[in-house]
């Protein structure tokens, strides 16, 4: 399988803190990648660091490589905005942006200067289809992005990066401030997403690495701890401590 | 443990009791206000005629014949070019200060900003009047004019400007500009289609803010804007203000000359609640 992305020697720092330690990690394209490790772990950060996110927060420091394609994102010259085109993310929080459903999902394609009605009604049909919301919500196109459901606003979300069409989709605890059904819906999203996307998705919840991911990375104090197939990791660990993890003694 | 508790209940009583009382004291103000200042000013709207005292061009005080449209328009025509100048000036600066300026500039200066709401106004005029009256009295006219009073509140209403849109820049939830910046857009985009339009409330509070403070200010007015009695037409024209006519005459006022200033005040207040209004009007249209 092919490495859609791939890290290596990462080292991150906040200020003199150290929050990844020489992590080294192949992302395969088209399928879903799972992070895991209690809270402080540096799976975020890791998450954060595909597509330069951290970038925006001051005194923050980057050390080793990050390959899109093996293309170095890190080095001068590389525009993050074409970056981030390619390297999607959803975030934790269901974050619409203030604005109308229809504007929510233009939003991206009308920043890359498309402004043809024609072609964004098309974008934001095709979106909301794939991000399995149309059906829901297609008499609203006009309501704002705030009145839907947390779970609705996660998958309007998801459509929004789908409507840019991205090459890797980062996804940072999505389910997190969703309910079981919500939950369970967004999942079933992205097994269908993967089929044209790369994924990797940082998650709280073992039960959701183990259900929905290919390959999980377990995290522990700033270190990539184990790194594996998913149905391996979490039936033979090979690391005390990934075991000591997965079995519930911490975290 | 009755006792306690009907102690307490007392306490919590008494304490509901100072703080309504805080709390009416300011609308008792508002209409201690509102009653003397229309007490005094009625007799010269009785006298000469709502109508007549807002339409009429002339004040001649010898003749006991007041107008106050010179005083509305020039109020006006000057709030008005100083807020054209000030608005873009103070939201773009509170851009720069809430998403573009590094740390350290940002604490250099927000603080000199907010000195800026220190200096007395008499301080704003006396340097309008060294500085600008000369420059403006090159382009016609003899400096003292209406551009140069825009200019000098320009820069006095800047601080309350930027200080306000800067914090409501800030209080827009990262989660929207990291959003935004996720989706590949640039970090100006991020700024006028995610950042601005979740702020415009806070921005036009800020306006409004700014309009109140142009339209009442006095002190600074009066020494650059010449204070002729007539309407302006061109910004280099000198004007007057409805609070200069009152800074400048109430000293010497007696009789329907006293009354028609206070009616000049009523005219002024009227002003600024119809501000005000349109502002919470406003302001709760943008919060649907």
């Amino acid at each position: 399988m092919r490495k859609k992305m791939n890290t290596i020697d990462l080292d991150f720092y906040y200020g003199k803190n150290q929050a990844l330690k020489g992590v080294n990690l192949g992302i395969n394209e088209n399928e879903i990648t799972a992070l895991i490790g209690p809270s402080g772990c540096g799976k975020s950060t890791f998450l954060r660091c595909l597509n330069r996110m951290n970038d925006i927060i001051l005194q923050s420091r980057v050390e080793g490589r990050v390959l899109l394609d093996d293309v170095d994102i890190y080095q001068p010259g590389v525009d993050v905005v074409e970056l981030r085109k390619k390297v999607g993310m959803v975030f934790q929080q269901p974050n619409p942006f203030p604005k109308s459903i229809y504007e929510n999902v233009a939003y991206g394609p009308r920043r890359l200067g498309l402004h043809n009605r024609g072609s964004l009604d098309n974008i934001v049909e095709k979106s909301l289809r794939d991000a399995a919301l149309w059906d829901e919500i297609k008499e609203d196109l006009g309501k704002s992005g705030l009145s839907i459901s947390g779970g609705q606003q996660q998958r309007l979300c998801i459509a929004r990066v789908l409507a840019v069409e991205p090459e890797v989709i980062l996804m940072d605890e999505p389910c997190s401030a969703l309910d079981p059904i919500a939950t369970l819906k967004i999942e079933e999203l992205m097994q269908d997403l993967k089929k044209n996307y790369t994924i990797v998705i940082v998650t709280h919840n073992m039960q959701q690495a183990a259900r929905v991911s290919d390959w999980t990375g377990f995290f522990l104090l700033g270190e990539l701890v184990e790194y594996g197939k998913t149905s391996e990791l979490f039936s033979i660990p090979k690391d005390k401590r990934t075991e000591d993890y997965i079995t519930g003694r911490f975290g | 443990m009755i006792k306690i508790r009907n102690m307490r209940q007392f306490s919590d009583s008494a304490w509901k009791q100072v703080i309504l009382v805080c709390g009416a004291s300011s609308i008792v103000i508002l209409l201690l206000i509102i009653i003397f200042t229309l007490r005094e000013g009625l007799p010269a709207f009785t006298e000469i005629g709502f109508f007549k005292f807002i339409s009429g061009t002339t004040w001649k005080v010898a003749n006991d014949d007041y107008g106050i449209l010179s005083f509305i328009v020039g109020s006006i025509y000057v709030t008005a070019l100083a807020l054209v100048m000030s608005v873009p000036l103070g939201v773009f600066c509170a851009i720069f200060l809430a998403e573009v300026a590094p740390n350290w500039m940002r604490q250099i200066v927000r603080p000199a900003v907010e000195l800026l709401v220190g200096i007395p106004s008499v301080v704003y005029g006396l340097v309008g009047l060294l500085l600008l009256v000369p420059q403006i009295s090159k382009l016609g006219g003899s400096g003292d004019s209406i551009l140069a009073a825009a200019i000098v509140l320009t820069v006095m209403v800047l601080p309350t400007i930027i200080s306000v849109s800067e914090d409501s820049i800030r209080s827009v939830p990262r989660v929207y500009k990291e959003g935004s910046l996720a989706l590949g857009a640039t970090q100006w985009q991020t700024i006028w289609h995610v950042m601005l339009p979740a702020a415009r409330s806070g921005i036009l509070a800020a306006v409004v803010l700014g309009m109140g403070r142009a339209i009442g200010e006095t002190m600074a007015m009066i020494m650059v804007i010449g204070n002729s009695i007539k309407i302006p037409v061109s910004p280099l024209d000198p004007a007057r203000t409805m609070t200069g006519s009152l800074a400048l005459e109430i000293n010497y006022a007696t009789g329907l000359h006293w009354n028609a200033l206070f009616a000049c005040g009523v005219v002024l207040l009227i002003f600024i609640l119809a501000l005000n209004s349109i502002a919470m009007v406003l302001r709760g249209r943008t919060q649907q």
